[in-house]
């Protein structure tokens, strides 16, 4: 059994010019250990999607249809207060500024003490052993002296590891990182990315990685799933889906990143932008700037299909008909 | 000190900078300051730089934040003055009083495209008039019929329609309005841009259009770019020759394949590890250790001691200054004593 499993999930916000659908019908799953990349352009509902899953959608979203289970048990529409407790215990959440996940008026130690002894039976003492295990393990020097320290005197990639350890906390089964690089540096940006590998390697602890940039994928995730104006273009795991993407969206996206081993003189681009959530055109989202679109992508969506790869999914009408036995 | 770029058939540098500096004094109180007698702080945000770009090239700039790189770009096109040092343009030199009343023909040859697409524009003007303002400015139209010919001819040149004049900047994407930012850049027929980071607000696809552009309008105009980047492969594609900065001062220039070929300089080695590999090849990389010290108190001797893999105690106290090695230009001890191997 897949330790989270996203089945149909929809979710819109109504406004007062109609209703706006954010993600539309999308389903995936997420097993013990693995990292999940999620990746796409700003607006394509990656962020959206981990909200929804840790229950902090903001309102007017709403879950529409659809459901979110972790460990075969819902956890959409349960009550606030049994939301709070799996969020912390069960699902970590990485934001990408470290600056405004930490509270600026606390010592880190008290941050961490607090979340230690709310989602545990631990004493303050013994939680604050913990915080200090919790700081040495992502790689703060000196932690017993630094977590009296307050967040302001962190470095930000240091700040990114003291977030870190606060979703470790209560040891949780997956933790949702969204954007969890993007405003460090390249080289913090690579310590970060090995640290999460490790992470995942040594507790089996599950991650859903959400990001725009390819690069962070290609170093962490096992599999991708590839969003598009609120809809799964492309799902596999990551060797076949950036070296063989199926999807014109992936592959005209995986073009378009500039890579130091070639020499061109002119990158190759996907003509337009994304569509907004009020102006998405019918049948495929994407065939207004799709190569290869035929009539039947202006006119029906498609959902994900076999490409032929058993563990690859588009959600393209090249691959109608197309069987995983082939 | 011979120059890597000295070639006579390769034509003449259009901006040449020496021992470029700008420092920030920072305030502290000053009856602390006089209690502990302590001198002011400062910030060395750039410190004795040196580098020429070719007319018509891509001159690369590549660094951490905090490096340097953006005060770079604001010293040269006049936005700060430099603490010390010379900025030729054309070989005159730029920067001293003598040639303020000069200024304004400079500003017009030389113009700045910013990074975040949604702050350099003003949302209350309408693109045409944003497009139309160095023009005007400068003086480079006779007639209001001109002035509506070129802002269309230049809305044309970047990809978008000339009934987008007409239309205000939230009516745009990011993409889009990086276009009418380097519409409004190129419309005093510049000869020199400043891109500090142009796409980095920007998703990737995007982020192709606009870097095919600024490549095409070079072609087409013959323009003479300062490109400012933290994204090494972006500066990979655009460059001729790249830069890379560390705490203010430049450790290693070179022409692009070489530096990206044969690096030189541990710090850009460190750099070019970081890398994210997307054709997946799993190989080994050296771990990146340590941060970007704080500027305001940076390490003594060579600013990259602490985190460098092959220092010795003469890194340690003496600062290293750039020298030549091979087509490139480094600042490192450990080259110039051949300790890499």
């Amino acid at each position: 059994m897949a330790l989270l499993e996203v089945d149909r999930l929809r979710i819109e916000f109504p406004t007062r010019r109609g209703v706006l659908v954010a993600v539309d019908d999308i389903s995936f799953s997420i097993d013990q250990g693995e990292v999940l990349g999620v990746v796409g352009e700003s607006g394509a509902g990656k962020s959206i999607t981990g909200a929804a899953i840790i229950g902090l959608l903001e309102p007017p979203g709403q879950i529409a249809h659809g459901t979110i289970r972790l460990q075969g048990q819902q956890i959409n529409g349960l009550p606030n207060e049994a939301m709070r407790r799996i969020r912390g215990a069960k699902i970590g959440v990485i934001f990408q500024d470290p600056l405004t996940s930490l509270n600026p008026l606390y010592t880190i130690g008290r941050q961490l003490v607090q979340t230690i002894t709310t989602h545990t039976d631990l004493t303050t003492s013994q939680a604050r052993d913990r915080a200090i295990d919790l700081l040495n393990e992502v790689g703060i020097p000196a932690a017993k002296r630094r977590i009296d320290s307050y967040p302001h005197e962190f470095s930000g990639g240091m700040r990114q590891r003291v977030v870190i350890a606060l979703a470790l906390c209560a040891k949780p089964g997956l933790i949702i990182a969204d954007e969890p690089t993007t405003a460090l540096d390249v080289s913090i940006q690579a310590q970060i990315i090995s640290l999460l590998r490790r992470l995942c390697q040594e507790h089996r602890t599950a991650i859903m990685l959400i990001t725009h940039d390819m690069g962070v994928i290609a170093e962490t995730a096992d599999r991708v799933a590839v969003m598009y104006a609120g809809r799964i273009a492309e799902i596999g795991p990551l060797r076949d889906v950036v070296k063989n993407p199926k999807h014109p969206y992936t592959v005209g996206l995986m073009d378009s990143i500039p890579v130091i081993e070639e020499e061109n003189d002119e990158l190759a681009h996907i003509k337009g932008a994304m569509p907004g959530l009020q102006e998405i055109p019918l049948g495929c989202s994407f065939n207004p700037r799709c190569p290869d679109a035929f009539d039947q992508c202006r006119r029906e969506r498609p959902d994900l299909m076999p490409t032929g790869n058993p563990n690859q999914v588009a959600a393209c009408w090249k691959y109608d008909g197309t069987t995983n036995n082939d | 000190m011979t120059d890597p770029y000295q070639d006579p058939l390769t034509s003449s540098p259009l901006l040449e900078v020496r021992d470029l500096s700008k420092y920030f004094a920072l305030s502290s109180r000053w009856l602390s300051r006089i209690f502990t007698r302590q001198p002011r702080p400062v910030l060395k945000a750039i410190d004795g730089l040196s580098f020429q770009i070719l007319r018509g090239q891509t001159f690369g700039l590549v660094g951490e934040s905090g490096c340097g790189k953006s005060t770079v770009a604001r010293v040269i096109v006049g936005l700060y003055a430099p603490t010390r040092g010379e900025i030729l343009f054309e070989g005159q030199f730029v920067n001293q009083r003598n040639h303020r009343f000069s200024r304004a023909s400079l500003h017009s040859r030389m113009q700045m495209i910013f990074q975040d697409p949604y702050a350099s524009l003003d949302t209350r003007w309408r693109v045409r008039d944003i497009i139309a303002e160095p023009i005007r400015a400068f003086k480079l139209a006779q007639s209001r019929a001109a002035l509506r010919n070129r802002v269309a001819e230049l809305l044309l040149q970047v990809g978008l329609s000339p009934s987008d004049g007409g239309k205000y900047p939230h009516e745009f994407s990011g993409g889009q309005r990086q276009r009418i930012s380097i519409a409004r850049a190129i419309s005093s027929n510049p000869d020199f841009l400043v891109c500090d980071e142009p796409t980095s607000a920007l998703d990737v696809s995007v982020q192709a259009q606009i870097l095919n552009l600024i490549k095409e309008l070079q072609r087409r105009l013959g323009l003479t770019y300062l490109f400012i980047s933290h994204n090494l492969a972006v500066v990979h594609h655009i460059s001729d020759h790249v830069g890379v900065m560390y705490l203010g001062r430049l450790c290693e220039v070179a022409p692009k394949r070489i530096l990206f070929s044969q690096p030189q300089h541990p710090y850009t080695r460190m750099l070019l590890d970081t890398i994210p590999d997307l054709s997946l090849t799993g190989r080994k990389r050296q771990p990146v250790t340590g941060e970007v010290p704080n500027p305001i108190n940076p390490p003594s001797g060579c600013p990259f001691h602490p985190r460098c893999p092959v220092t010795n105690e003469r890194c340690q106290v003496e600062q290293p200054h750039p020298g030549a090695s091979g087509e490139s230009m480094v600042a490192c001890h450990a080259v110039e004593e051949n300790r890499l191997q």
